[in-house]
């Protein structure tokens, strides 16, 4: 049987942080790796985070000491475990403003869109139909639609974004002209463009005219607020990994009566109330949708990660990050030969750029010899580089512990790099 | 030489500003072009052929680093003079060797002029996409998959 859920608190009304500013440079000597390597730059942020000591001790301290498989055994270990892990539960859900029994563990944000593609969209779409998703949508966002629409026979619809890399937000009304929009996909901060998109005003949009609300927080989560009621948001994926929390965890909230009424996904142990030898009934939510052992350490370390994040203070996250990203976007942009890819009004904390004459796996592999760790590629975003013109991109990512430092090193850098290649 | 210094010799460099056998080749369909799905780049490659039989030129459209473009430019001037089965033979060996496969890759790569050059991405994993790029072209523009109707 389960454990009683936690229900997560409702969120706490935010008083404004008096705490002086976060210090990345201080901030660096909590992650080990960093620590150990004080002369390498870590930019790939946006790829995945690096993990600071606070949630390796806690895996480290769940195998050491809690170690044992969940909602089975009634022996103490197995309580501590079953309690540690639902526990974590319970704190996504405050970090999210949301309730326990929302919240469904996954793999990460990929696993998450499937899940709703194949639970709830095998379910209710099919010809006539239309989702709509956005010109600046993540791999993760477009490919699970495309396969279920081959299938289904559903029309994917898509919201174009203008030359600063903003969604065209008066499209909408023409998109949803014919009232056959039943769900939205964004996502909430492009992983390229570095846009943050008003997710509030879509879904309130959507709402009005019937529609769900899919939102890809992966690029948020980590680096901003994210409360999945003032969003409007139906639906809300992120991944452990991306906000400092382990790999090969994530997070789907869905709100509580679009749960009920999804069927499973997968199939096997926890997610079953009865199994006879055809004919089993299901679990209650969120367990519905959890087959198999999970990975519990791995919810243990993003519940870990989570509270390292609000001991520093959202707040001041989203502002240390906002700052150094304005410092960012004006060193790049004075780099000859560099074109930043979008210009949005709100950016999130990365610059994806193309430097004229250097093709971007040339920039990366110049920069890391540098000691500077950038991205290159389409970054899962070809429909993005494609609109663009381009083929492929480099990405330069923030998080808390980059410093400004780090940026002139990178401006520097990219100056000789374009020297070094023409 | 540094690793980097190795994968980014001159004669890359040199290869990489000035592509031997660069065109634009409109006529080559959008079906045939060779993609590296890491990142998006790009290759359009066209086989003319002497009244011999051999190889009498080959012309590339690159667009990518500069590791895939000067290995589609070395290519036009090892495989120039090959008959087809001789350069297939060539692609396949170079691209093992490229993947640090066989008894002596490294050897293999500097006895064959300036390929010798490429020796050097066998350090980068990573890379080993970006130089194969313009040899997988050629083997499918010389050996097509079946059923592939390449409207000569």
């Amino acid at each position: 049987m389960s454990a009683p859920i936690p229900r997560g608190a409702p969120e706490t009304p935010s008083r404004p942080d008096d705490r002086p500013p976060l210090d990345p440079a201080v901030l660096r000597g909590e992650f080990p790796l960093l620590a150990a390597n004080p002369d390498f730059a870590y930019l790939d942020s946006a790829a995945t985070t690096q993990k600071p000591g606070a949630v390796l001790d806690a895996l480290d301290r769940f195998y050491r000491e809690s170690n044992a498989n969940v909602h089975r055994g009634l022996y103490p270990l197995a309580e501590k475990a079953t309690a540690a892990y639902e526990g974590a539960r319970g704190e996504v859900a405050r970090f999210l403003g949301a309730l326990a029994r929302e919240v469904v563990w996954t793999r990460g944000t990929t696993e998450s869109i499937n899940l709703v593609a194949q639970s709830w969209g095998r379910a209710s779409l099919g010809p006539g139909d239309a989702v709509l998703l956005t010109g600046m949508e993540h791999h993760a966002g477009l490919v699970p639609w495309q396969i279920l629409a081959a299938e289904r026979g559903f029309e994917l619809r898509f919201l174009p974004f203008d030359a600063r890399g903003e969604l065209e937000l008066e499209r909408l009304e023409a998109l949803f002209e014919d009232g056959r929009v039943r769900l939205v996909g964004v996502v909430h901060g492009s992983n390229v463009l570095g846009t943050i998109n008003p997710v509030e005003r879509i879904a309130a949009f959507a709402h009005e005219r019937g529609a769900l609300v899919l939102v890809d927080a992966a690029q948020t989560v980590p680096h901003r607020r994210v409360d999945v009621r003032s969003l409007g948001a139906d639906f809300l994926a992120f991944s452990g990994h991306k906000a400092y929390g382990p790999t090969g965890i994530g997070v789907l909230w869905a709100r509580e009566a679009l749960l009920e009424t999804m069927p499973p996904w997968q199939g096997g142990g926890d997610m079953i109330l009865s199994v006879r030898l055809e004919k089993s009934t299901w679990n209650e939510l969120p367990y519905k949708f959890e087959a198999g052992t999970p990975d519990i350490a791995g919810a243990v370390g993003l519940a870990a990660a989570l509270r390292w994040l609000d001991s520093l203070g959202r707040d001041r996250i989203a502002e240390a990050e906002r700052s150094l990203t304005a410092y960012a976007v004006g060193r790049l942009a004075a780099v000859e030969g560099l074109r930043l890819l979008g210009e949005p009004d709100e950016r999130g904390p990365l610059a994806a750029f193309d430097l004229e004459g250097v093709h971007p796996h040339d920039v990366a592999q110049f920069l890391g010899k540098e000691g500077l760790a950038v991205r290159s590629g389409h970054h899962c975003a070809q429909p993005v580089h494609r609109e663009l013109g381009l083929a492929a991109s480099a990405r330069a990512s923030f998080a808390v512990h980059t410093t400004r430092d780090e940026i002139d090193r990178l401006a520097e850098a990219l100056v000789r790099c374009r020297r070094y290649f023409s | 030489m540094s690793d980097f210094d190795e994968l980014y010799q001159e004669i890359i460099l040199d290869h990489y500003r000035r592509p031997r056998g660069a065109a634009r080749l409109d006529e080559v369909p959008e079906g045939e072009i060779h993609e590296n799905p890491t990142c998006g780049d790009s290759l359009k490659l066209k086989v003319e052929f002497g009244p011999d039989g051999r190889i009498a030129r080959v012309l590339h459209e690159s667009r990518g680093c500069a590791i895939s473009v000067a290995s589609a430019s070395m290519l036009t001037g090892a495989v120039a003079g090959l008959v087809p089965a001789e350069a297939l033979s060539l692609a396949g060996e170079v691209e093992a060797a490229l993947r640090g496969e066989g008894d002596d890759p490294r050897g293999f790569l500097e006895g064959n002029g300036e390929l010798a050059a490429l020796a050097g991405v066998a350090a980068f994993p990573a890379r080993v996409k970006c130089a194969s790029l313009a040899w997988r072209a050629l083997e499918s523009a010389l050996a097509p998959p079946p059923g592939t109707d390449r409207g000569s």
